[in-house]
């Protein structure tokens, strides 16, 4: 199966989110990206809302829950944000909606920096094979994949998803 | 040693080095540095820079060891070390439990294995131990149920590599990359496990020069074996150098007169600002603590410019933390 082209997917994203901070009367929401591929969709996302307030970023290795599996991750880029939280509407944006731990761990992380006011989920590519009940609130597209198969953003410039086959090293574009 | 207690056989011949390692060459204790590779020890401080920012959140905790339980197993005095492992273990969310055996259980007469099994009984993860007998951790190590790790936290003269790598680390944070550096090592290096730690780490990360600076008889037989260039005199030893580190004088370990007095030990070897001048101007002083002000450092060269002594500990949490998380991820990879 091939995967869409990113740069569609990121304008439709601006276009549901604004819709979303009009409707829900948001004028300072602030912008977070989860490590790395979130990260790249969000500095997109911000600059395209022209948000005035710094993209914060997370990085939720010390959040996971596969530690158990996975081990420590030795470079876990350091997660940036202002110094509280409480009470902000945050935009928390990633790259592939998957199983839905990735969010919550960096929702856990988040609630570490204060109490939002609400967090607002938006993803490039919503996957399937949800574990937790997480779905996103602002959506680039569907994919639907098998679950050996796994999508990946490649980046920053240019962005492009691509399909790993797990047990394979063959990348579909 | 008492009856009850089953003693399991030591891993034969095995050293430390390979005994401290998962099949795969992850870390599974941490005892000494000898053995470690140059790509192991990068890790720990990559990971070490990760843990670093931890400190700067509001909720100065991380998820990470939550529902692991921690045994800082002290057999000898520690404020310092023992209180950075435990705040380590706390930012990693683990529970910790103190135990300083000086005071407690082998004062009743029960053997180091019987505290060992009551221990491990309690479903603990890890033992990080210090203790007067070098080859002590590694003792325990050996003996312990295949799910617990074990951290050396000083053992003897023989290693204190967590102290090694918190010096790396501070090291890095200010010079980044070692190849460079010439570092000197001032004072006992006889009696100093830090000082052996040290100087491993040291030639293992690549350092361009790694000198000692000491009288004759602070200084182990055949120092130069170890891989360090060997001054008695600080004139000639300071000159150009990047990296001061001061050894503590080990007054409860000398054994016989080794020095005539701590007033001439100070005349001779004592930091000064006039001697740290010797060094490169952009040089920094590092001292593993506690300080004998006075006698192996002024205290104008402890409070001054050049000195990172306090930063040591701020940045030993996060080696700490690395250390404890990379060993218990290699436990239960094992």
């Amino acid at each position: 199966m091939s995967m869409p082209p990113v740069p569609p997917l990121i304008s439709k994203m601006e276009r549901d989110l604004k819709a979303l901070l009009r409707h829900r009367g948001i004028a300072d929401p602030l912008m977070v990206g989860i490590h790395t591929g979130g990260a790249w969709i969000a500095a997109q996302l911000h600059r395209r809302l022209d948000l005035p307030e710094p993209l914060g970023l997370l990085d939720i290795s010390f959040y996971r829950d596969d530690f158990s599996r996975l081990g420590v991750h030795p470079r876990v880029r350091p997660s940036s944000l202002p110094l509280s939280v409480d009470d902000r509407h945050i935009l928390l944006i990633d790259d592939v909606l998957f199983t839905g731990r990735t969010v919550r761990a960096a929702l856990n992380e988040l609630f570490d920096y204060g109490r939002p006011a609400s967090v607002t989920l938006g993803v490039l590519i919503d996957r399937g094979g949800r574990e937790l009940p997480i779905q996103a609130d602002v959506l680039g597209q569907t994919v639907d994949l098998a679950p050996h198969q796994h999508a990946k953003l490649l980046g920053p410039d240019p962005l492009e998803l691509s399909m790993v086959e797990a047990g394979a090293r063959r990348q579909v574009r | 040693m008492s009856a009850g207690a089953p003693v399991r056989p030591c891993y034969a011949g095995a050293l430390p080095a390979r005994m401290q390692l998962t099949p795969g060459g992850t870390l599974k204790h941490f005892l000494t540095i000898e053995g470690l590779t140059r790509e192991l020890l990068t890790t720990i401080l990559d990971t070490a820079e990760s843990f670093a920012r931890v400190k700067d959140q509001p909720i100065k905790k991380v998820p990470l060891l939550r529902g692991k339980t921690i045994v800082n197993l002290f057999f000898e005095a520690s404020t310092r070390t023992r209180s950075t492992f435990e705040l380590a273990a706390k930012r990693l969310s683990a529970d910790i439990l103190n135990i300083n055996i000086d005071t407690a259980a082998t004062v009743k007469g029960e053997s180091l294995l019987d505290t060992l099994r009551n221990l491990e009984a309690m479903h603990t993860d890890m033992f990080v131990v210090r203790h007067p007998h070098s080859g002590a951790a590694q003792f325990i190590a050996a003996q312990v149920a295949p799910h617990i790790s074990v951290i050396n936290a000083g053992d003897g003269r023989h290693a204190h590599p967590t102290q090694a790598m918190l010096d790396m680390y501070t090291i890095r944070h200010y010079k980044r990359d070692f190849e460079p550096l010439c570092v000197a090592i001032i004072g006992d290096i006889l009696h100093s496990r830090v000082a052996r730690s040290q100087i491993q780490a040291l030639n293992a990360l690549g350092t361009g020069e790694v000198r000692v600076i000491g009288p004759q008889t602070l200084l182990p037989a055949a120092v130069e074996e170890l891989g360090v260039e060997v001054f008695h005199d600080m004139q000639r030893g300071l000159r150009d150098v990047d990296i001061l580190i001061t050894l503590r004088l080990q007054r409860e370990r000398m054994e016989g007169a080794v020095l005539p007095s701590e007033h001439e030990y100070f005349h001779l070897y004592g930091l000064t600002p006039e001697r740290v001048a010797l060094a490169k101007p952009d040089a920094i002083v590092m001292h593993p603590g506690p300080i004998n002000r006075g006698v192996e450092m002024d205290s104008l060269v402890a409070d001054g410019t050049q000195s990172v002594i306090l930063r040591q500990v701020t940045l030993g949490i996060a080696v700490r933390m690395a250390i404890m998380s990379m060993t218990i991820a290699g436990s239960l990879e094992h």
